[in-house]
């Protein structure tokens, strides 16, 4: 009974707050549509100049399939490998493709001919993966030359055998796909976590807490109505989140949503109830502030958020075990990129639900009404 | 006659590490008395009080209140009790009427008897305009007796008020002392602490502590007899300067 009153209270408060409600709507359209521009490892617009000393229909066509790839623009075709290298310099192109002088006849005569790739490494990332981006278009160009004219002796030029990867699940390997449904799990703990965290203790600051002690209230039903409306506010942001990665990327889960939903709820009970025992534990917001910080800065960089699980030492990934964040980031990967559903993630939903029960047990126990 | 008693404390003690808030204190308390707990600031008047409100676990000895034990039953103890700590404890972001409410549920009332009670008491306290006010935004006064209004909400047998009358105007203090008396005429047991001695006189029966221990304990007029003194504020101070703990 007293339980719908102390949950009503909680929302009032919540909604009361000058920052709270900002937060709420602010933070999932920054992760959902500013992070994955930003935290992306694709090289796109690559600026670059030519340098063709052949001048020959070959060359031409060499550029011409250069810059019709989505990776590369052409800055200008220059004399000299001078004039390209102040385009570098003054950060007007990132890499130099320079086409020997008879380019054409040698290819012709003894298929092979050279051309020289000059990367600019200031930006190291951009200066490698253009590099090899440039590669592969090469030995792509030559391939099809030895197609289409048989000519002799180009096999120097491309590698014998071709492999083609087909990509089951994210076919254009878009990075912010497999970045978003990490990002909302990140979005979660980021608020689930820090408010309850900030919450008991906030009460026992301002001494509140105290007239709550002095009356009959149950233990359960005190920590049940700190934890049902920060569940809740979790549904909501990953429903607003969801909705914001449709609408500006048009991303929706390839598998149940359903499933997401079950694994929401199970993660954000996990999450709120550490934050309520922390706050339990805590005499001043500060303290629970760092400690919650400490606990979220190990969930996020264990989780597979930035590096995958898999490349961690063995002992890191053992260690991953007992992160809950770990189950949340990988279900929701699945669940976005594959056609999957409850059954098929049921080792890491069992998981879930055993550390959502004990943390919550652990919430009640350390939650004391007298000293 | 042990019936008539709703607070019994045998020999109640409180430490903490090698100090002893609150030093073997042996009391009764009558029903529908508005008891007086006396004593200069750290002399264990607050310690007491949160053990007997089942806040704070005894370290030695016992104390029943409405009859049930405060170390092993303090949650019956909190059914039939109601506090107001020196500290103004009520959410700040939450309207007056919304308070009520919140602590009304909590004892588990329904909606609508928490309406019907909440409107005869706002009239009452002449607050009915402010209802829907943050408490936050209220003066002290105001705060001090919907903190009072509060505690005794959900009709409880005793009250305990721990110097509700703090930093509060003499006219608003009269007004407060009205509603304790009118409390009391409710059958309502009041306990209470306060260093006002003019307050003091107004009690039934007032015990004063020194150092953790009840030093003296009589209706005020036998108190004055006691120690030959014109009033509680005289043998407040022949008491209070024995003190060897000091609060600086």
């Amino acid at each position: 009974m007293a339980l719908k009153y102390l949950i009503e209270k909680e929302f009032k408060q919540m909604m009361r707050n000058k920052i709270l409600p900002i937060i709420f709507l602010i933070l999932p359209i920054a992760i959902i549509n500013v992070i994955p521009r930003i935290a992306t490892q694709e090289i796109k617009n690559l600026k670059f100049s030519v340098v063709d000393n052949d001048h020959s229909p070959l060359s031409q066509r060499l550029v011409l399939k250069i810059t019709a790839s989505m990776y590369f623009n052409l800055v200008g075709v220059f004399p000299s490998y001078e004039k390209a290298l102040a385009t570098i310099e003054s950060c007007e192109a990132d890499i130099i493709v320079e086409i020997e002088p008879d380019f054409e006849k040698n290819l012709v005569t003894t298929g092979t001919a050279n051309v020289f790739i000059a990367g600019n490494a200031v930006n190291g990332m951009k200066g490698a993966m253009g590099t090899s981006y440039l590669v592969q278009i090469i030995a792509d160009y030559a391939a099809q030359l030895r197609d289409e004219e048989g000519l002799n002796g180009t096999q120097t030029l491309v590698a014998g055998y071709n492999v083609a990867p087909r990509f089951l699940y994210n076919s254009t390997l878009d990075y912010k796909l497999y970045m978003i449904p990490a990002l909302m799990a990140m979005l979660l703990v980021l608020l689930v976590a820090f408010l309850p965290a900030l919450n008991i203790v906030g009460e026992k600051e301002k001494g509140t807490i105290e007239q709550i002690n002095v009356t009959p209230v149950g233990r359960t039903e005190f920590i049940l109505s700190k934890l049902i409306p920060y569940a809740a506010v979790g549904i909501f942001l990953l429903s607003f989140a969801m909705l914001l990665s449709k609408a500006i990327h048009g991303f929706v889960p390839a598998g149940s949503i359903g499933a997401i939903y079950v694994f929401a709820i199970a993660f954000c009970l996990v999450v709120a109830s550490l934050g309520l025992i922390i706050s339990n534990y805590s005499n001043t917001t500060q303290q629970a502030a760092l400690t919650m910080f400490f606990f979220i800065m190990i969930f996020m960089l264990m989780s597979g958020l930035l590096t995958p699980v898999a490349s961690m030492p063995q002992w890191a990934q053992t260690l991953t075990l007992i992160n809950p964040m770990r189950y949340f980031m990988e279900t929701m990967r699945t669940l976005y990129l594959k056609d999957a559903g409850l059954g098929e993630l049921l080792p890491q939903l069992w998981r879930l639900c055993l550390m959502a029960t004990v943390l919550w047990v652990w919430a009640i126990v350390s939650y004391r009404k007298k000293s | 006659m042990k019936d008539n008693y709703v607070i019994v404390a045998e020999g109640l003690t409180k430490r903490f590490g090698e100090f002893t808030a609150t030093d073997h204190i042996t009391f009764n308390v009558k029903e529908g008395e508005i008891f007086g707990f006396l004593g200069a600031n750290g002399a264990g008047k607050t310690t007491a009080m949160r053990m007997l409100c089942g806040l704070s676990i005894p370290s030695e000895g016992r104390a029943q209140v409405a009859g049930y034990d405060v170390a092993t039953e303090s949650e019956q103890v909190k059914r039939n009790i109601g506090y107001m700590s020196q500290k103004f404890s009520l959410y700040n972001d939450l309207s007056i009427s919304e308070n009520l409410k919140l602590f009304g549920g909590i004892y588990g009332m329904g909606r609508k008897q928490i309406k019907e009670k909440t409107h005869t008491l706002l009239t009452e306290l002449d607050l009915i305009k402010e209802k829907d006010t943050l408490v936050k935004l209220l003066p002290l006064g105001w705060k001090q007796k919907l903190a009072f209004s509060l505690a005794i909400f959900h009709e409880p047998k005793i009250v305990f008020l721990d110097e509700p009358t703090g930093g509060v105007d003499p006219i608003t203090r009269r007004q407060f002392w009205e509603l304790i008396y009118k409390a009391a005429d409710n059958g309502i047991t009041v306990f209470v602490t306060t260093h006002y001695m003019d307050e003091a006189e107004y009690c039934d029966r007032v015990s004063i502590m020194v150092d953790g221990q009840i030093k003296a304990l009589d209706t005020p007029n036998a108190l004055k007899a006691q120690f030959r003194a014109n009033s509680l504020y005289d043998v407040f101070l022949s008491l209070a300067r024995t003190a060897t703990r000091s609060d600086s």
